[in-house]
């Protein structure tokens, strides 16, 4: 078992290309850390620098307070779950979990031992004798990381894992992974673009963006208070609403396009930073399940909206809808299909499912002051003191 | 107008089948002449018979005894056997350095290999025989069996190289994660996986060595090799017909062993090139 370290680690590959710039981390002994980001961010670069894979241009890697920056991958005894498996075809399932035993020469009998204890553990005893090729995706996954739980590792390293699954096997692979992870209990790296997967799964989340570290906290803290634009609008399903608004001249209101919205004194309590803000433009950030339909005689500030789309999903309805305020995204903090379906103005509420509403129509939400966020407009950092 | 779906042996019986079945017999009708007429009784091959009647073996006996087939199919053996395996060790070990090690130059270096490859052989038949005389290996094992490496290399390494490519590059990481050096990886991660490979540039050159005829003449005259002994059985007056159909069968029957047995890789090797997913 042992924690990981990096500090100010940089990754500039030959053509100039600054993958990861001034990376500093450190996962504790058992953490289940998840680095999440968009495509290309720089977070696999990150993981490979961990595993020995890529070079480190700069900084110091630390794998149980010793810098391995040098070692080898074997030398820093980490395992890897790559996102294609990397399963050997011509190996059979037990070969494929005790090859790294074979080669650190262990007696046959303690390997085929140990390949059983890790096969009962991830429900792999009746596969043992089949081929890679003769697996389901959720079998091969298994096996994958069967070969990195067998070699007690003091780390473990996955890229992406779930990737290459449906939908239905992703939510259930999801629970056996901090099912295993948490029965080996050693410190974890885990690479995902998808942010569902990094808020259920891990203790703490590291946001990147870019190759730079945006925000590094629980998951209910980075969806509480992001430190940013961009960590606001990637964490959370469907996406925080972000416009850009203009405070009132006392900043006790903000005006939303041509609404203009009251803001309670408990908000100035937790952000006492934003009365400087004073006839200021900020980025106001709403999230959809903080827009409730407003009901008669509801007390508070109101938006409301045109509706364009509703979307029943049984358990509440997803209201698209466009107010006159422009609309702030981020680069890279959305899905393409998000982006592509967007309009200037455009929200998205999540509503209660009995809620009276046609496509065409004004609905006015009662807003939750409590989860508004506001950022700076030159900066993007959040606005607390 | 209504097109109705044809069913029975009206469905089998269409423009593309039967240019097919054309083409099979164009093929497979001269084999089948091969065959039978090999046999058929040495004196009756003036008349045609769709079936030997009787059914005869003297040409056979008459190949390996009269003729000294026996000796030319154990030195083509040799060779062939020989060149092959060398081609095959080089062939992996090139084929693995320019598909998946970083160098420079790689592709110039590949597309070199290639326009050797295109050389005709005739052009430097001369000086080789020369070189060969110099070494004196003319009438030797040797004389054939480097020759033949060389010029059979370049493709090999193509096709290797090809199928090195198509393995994913995550073979080898997990492999160095694991703890297996590089000799280790490629001996027991790439190498298995690039087999077909193997068996399909193996074929080729199999196929290659076995039916080569110019420098087999050339530089082994005395040590032939089976298409070099068929082609001078008898004399330019009598052309034995029936012993030389007897010999071809017997040369081409292990090429047709090989084939079948490593068809698929055959196929495929010579639509490999893409990376496999």
């Amino acid at each position: 078992m042992a924690t990981v370290d990096m500090e100010k680690v940089n990754k500039v590959y030959e053509n100039g290309f600054h993958a990861v710039k001034d990376f500093t981390l450190d996962v504790a002994e058992g953490e289940f850390m998840v680095l999440v980001g968009p495509s290309g961010c720089g977070k696999t670069t990150a993981l490979r620098m961990v595993a020995g894979l890529e070079d480190i241009t700069s900084g110091l890697l630390r794998i149980g307070g010793k810098v391995v920056n040098d070692e080898t991958p074997k030398e820093r005894d980490i395992a890897m779950v790559f996102q294609n498996y990397a399963l050997y075809p011509h190996m059979t399932v037990a070969e494929n979990i005790g090859f790294a035993l074979k080669l650190r020469k262990l007696p046959k009998a303690d390997i085929a031992a140990k390949v059983k204890q890790t096969a009962e553990i991830l429900g792999l005893t009746d596969w043992l004798d089949r081929k890679p090729g003769q697996l389901s995706g959720g079998q091969r996954q298994r096996v994958a990381m069967g070969r990195a739980v067998v070699r007690e590792p003091s780390v473990f390293l996955m890229d992406e894992p779930l990737s290459n699954l449906d939908a239905k096997l992703r939510v259930q692979m999801r629970a056996e992974v901090q099912r295993i992870q948490r029965r080996i209990n050693v410190a974890t790296l885990y690479v995902t673009h998808d942010q569902v997967e990094a808020m259920t799964m891990g203790d703490r989340v590291a946001v990147m963006r870019s190759g730079t570290l945006q925000q590094v906290d629980h998951p209910q803290t980075l969806y509480d208070h992001p430190d940013n634009v961009f960590v606001a609008a990637f964490i959370g399903s469907p996406a925080m609403n972000l416009y850009e608004a203009t405070m009132s001249e006392d900043a006790r209101a903000v005006k939303l396009g041509s609404q203009t919205l009251p803001l309670p004194d408990d908000l100035f309590e937790a952000r006492p930073g934003l009365t400087r803000y004073g006839s200021k433009k900020v980025v106001l950030g709403v999230r959809p399940e903080h827009l409730p339909a407003a009901h008669d005689g509801a007390t508070g500030p109101t938006l409301v909206g045109n509706v364009d789309l509703i979307e029943a999903l049984g358990s509440e309805l997803v209201i698209h809808f466009t107010i006159d305020a422009p609309r702030v995204q981020p680069e890279g903090a959305t899905t393409d299909d998000e982006d592509a379906t967007a309009h200037a103005g455009e929200g998205v509420a999540r509503v209660d499912p009995t809620t009276k509403v046609k496509v065409g129509e004004r609905i006015t939400f009662a807003v939750n002051t409590e989860g508004m966020q506001f950022f700076d407009m030159e900066t993007d950092k959040a606005i607390w003191t | 107008m209504r097109k109705r779906n044809r069913t029975g042996w009206r469905k089998v019986i269409n423009g593309v089948n039967i240019s097919g079945l054309f083409v099979v017999l164009f093929i497979v009708l001269p084999l089948y002449w091969l065959v039978i007429t090999s046999f058929r009784n040495p004196a009756d091959l003036g008349s045609v018979q769709y079936w030997p009647n009787p059914f005869s073996g003297a040409n056979y006996s008459q190949a390996f005894n009269e003729y000294g087939f026996g000796s030319y199919f154990i030195h083509s053996v040799v060779v062939t056997l020989s060149a092959t395996a060398l081609v095959l060790i080089f062939g992996t070990m090139a084929g693995y350095a320019l598909g998946r090690l970083p160098m420079r130059g790689k592709f110039t270096l590949m597309v070199t290999l290639l326009m050797i490859s295109l050389f005709p052989e005739i052009a430097v038949i001369a000086p080789l025989y020369t070189l060969e005389k110099d070494l004196g290996w003319l009438d030797s094992y040797q004389g054939l069996i480097i020759p033949y490496t060389a010029f059979f290399l370049p493709f090999a390494i193509w096709i290797l190289r090809n199928y090195m490519l198509g393995i994913p590059k995550e073979m080898e990481e997990t492999s160095r994660i694991d703890g297996a050096g590089p000799i280790r990886t490629v001996w027991s991660i790439i190498l298995p996986m690039a087999l077909p490979g193997v068996f399909t540039a193996g074929i080729f050159t199999f196929t290659a060595c076995w039916t080569e005829f110019l420098m087999a003449l050339t530089f082994d005259i005395n040590l032939k090799m089976i298409p070099v002994g068929i082609a001078t059985f008898g004399t330019p007056n009598e052309v034995p017909f029936g012993t030389i159909f007897a010999a071809s069968v017997v040369a081409v029957f292990p090429i047709g062993i090989l084939v079948f047995i490593f068809r698929k890789f055959v196929i495929s090797g010579l639509t490999s090139g893409a990376v496999k997913g």
